[in-house]
């Protein structure tokens, strides 16, 4: 599914983020990404999205090298991947149902199907009732579930989470975490990165441990 | 397939008539401008139109009178016809009794009255020459070779008056281009700016849309929307200072022109030019928006 084969990254200002990363995962395998901040979690996860690109190597989402995407295509391959931002990334002018829309707006999707698709994905992160609620008025967990239905409302194969439960208390990031599980039990391929350890405490899934730019076996 | 299509652009049609109509004043202004901006040109446009449907047929033919003298006879006017038949100038004329004249001049309008008083016919015989050639030098020659038969009291000939006009024409047209120039350069400009302030106030929408897949044509659309409808608007504002104008001009008409018991009315944009008008500015619009979004939504990239 993804597959990253000597992949660096290097800013313009000299600072090398990854360093010959070579990683496989599979389809509707989940796994962690662990590592201190600054370890390159970030960058890793923005190189499967074509938030950026890679200095060398190869990188393969589906079958696709990404590294040679044309810019035209970069829309589409972003298609097939819900991204969970660390920012969340919300658009306050609007409300929670509008906020989920957008996808489906951009996916081109019928009408009659987009509303409820929209519902279905806000069902299931528990914001159903708040899809007429503007993102400011939803408190630090909720803002997080509404960025997550906003990540599986197209239904893409992969899901992809930076730090998603940043700055939650543990029954909220217990509760997410579960969300990730399911969505994974249904064949969603997921990777999810953290630097919170006790996520990773009892979780029978992969944990990938980044340290300066490399992975640490 | 064609419904998503059809539902993305009917989505976007109403979402840019939702912005238009939450920044009113904003909106009015622009509109207003653009209005202003285009009626100048197309107003001097309409006005020309009248002006040269009201100055007549006579710009495109140019014709020639041969008055005669007040006391020729038949023989003299025999003779004037022989000499027109033989002139290879002369395409065409036209014999027109002093009788003839006098009715015609009774049936035209504002003359009625002075007509009726008059004691006896006071108009000569007369010929309307058509000519091969409407250079002014031919004409001029023509003229000078007629004067000097002895039949003929007087040569009137308003080539000074066609060339007069069609030379207004010709620098009212140039007016009009030069104006419509400018002015659709600055509408070009508006635009411009406007967008590209809609577009930072949009940095983060246009961000996050590019961040889950949204083509350049999807985050262009509902700008190129946006300035295309104030462009239409901003036509039909136009047309409306222009309709108004036309009306209130006509008002003030009507009291001239019954002074002279004549009848003179200013006619309104045609229809086809009211479609060009529309599409034109709707298509400036389009076009200031198309290159503002070329040149500031690259600047906008997630990272």
């Amino acid at each position: 599914m993804i597959s990253f084969k000597n992949v660096s990254k290097r800013y313009p200002d000299g600072y090398v983020a990854l360093n010959n990363i070579d990683l496989s995962v599979e389809p509707g395998e989940m796994v962690f990404l662990t590592g201190h901040s600054g370890a390159g979690k970030s960058t890793l996860l923005k190189l499967i999205a074509a938030i950026e690109r890679p200095t060398s190597g190869t990188i393969t989402i589906s079958g696709q090298n990404i590294a040679q995407l044309k810019l035209g295509a970069i829309p589409y391959l972003r298609r097939k991947i819900g991204f969970i931002f660390q920012d969340h990334k919300l658009l306050f002018d609007r409300n929670v149902f509008d906020n989920v829309l957008l996808p489906l707006q951009i996916g081109s999707f019928e009408n009659h199907m987009m509303v409820s698709r929209v519902r279905a994905a806000l069902d299931k992160v528990g914001l159903l009732k708040k899809e007429k609620s503007m993102p400011i008025a939803l408190s630090g967990g909720e803002r997080q579930r509404l960025c997550i239905a906003r990540a599986v409302v197209h239904r893409p194969s992969i899901l992809i989470a930076d730090e998603p439960t940043g700055n939650l208390d543990v029954d909220y990031a217990r509760d997410i975490m579960a969300m990730f599980t399911s969505f994974n039990q249904v064949g969603v391929t997921v990777l999810i990165a953290t630097h919170d350890a006790s996520l990773l405490e009892d979780t029978q899934h992969r944990v990938l441990s980044l340290k300066q730019g490399k992975l640490a076996a | 397939m064609i419904r998503a299509w059809l539902t993305q652009h009917g989505f976007v049609f109403f979402l840019t008539l939702k912005r238009l109509i939450s920044t009113p004043v904003t909106s009015l202004l622009s509109v207003v401008v653009m209005g202003i901006a285009l009626s100048l040109p197309t107003g001097i446009y309409v006005l020309m139109e009248n002006l040269q449907s009201i100055s007549g047929q006579s710009i495109n033919s140019p014709q020639m009178s041969l008055f005669l003298k007040s006391d020729a006879k038949k023989e003299d006017i025999d003779k004037i016809k022989q000499r027109l038949e033989e002139n290879s100038q002369v395409v065409d004329f036209q014999f027109v009794p002093k009788d003839v004249a006098l009715h015609q001049l009774q049936q035209s309008n504002g003359l009625t009255d002075i007509t009726t008083h008059l004691v006896r016919n006071p108009l000569p015989d007369a010929f309307i020459v058509h000519t091969l050639e409407n250079t002014p030098e031919a004409l001029d020659q023509l003229q000078t070779v007629m004067q000097k038969w002895s039949e003929i009291e007087y040569v009137q000939f308003d080539s000074a008056w066609v060339e007069r006009m069609s030379a207004l024409l010709k620098l009212g047209r140039f007016v009009v281009l030069m104006l419509a120039t400018l002015l659709s350069i600055a509408i070009i400009a508006i635009m411009f700016n406007t967008i590209r302030l809609q577009i930072l106030t949009k940095r983060d929408e246009i961000e996050i849309s590019k961040l889950i897949g949204a083509t350049d044509s999807f985050i262009r659309r509902p700008f190129l929307y946006f300035g295309a409808i104030q462009g239409l608007v901003g036509g039909v504002a136009a047309w409306a200072i222009i309709a108004f104008g036309i009306e209130t001009m006509n008002k003030e008409l009507i009291e001239l022109v019954k002074l002279y018991s004549f009848d003179l009315s200013l006619k309104h944009l045609s229809l086809e030019d009211s479609i060009s008008l529309l599409l034109f500015s709707a298509w400036l619009g389009w076009l200031g928006a198309r290159l503002s979004v070329a040149s500031h939504l690259w600047q906008i990239e997630p990272n």
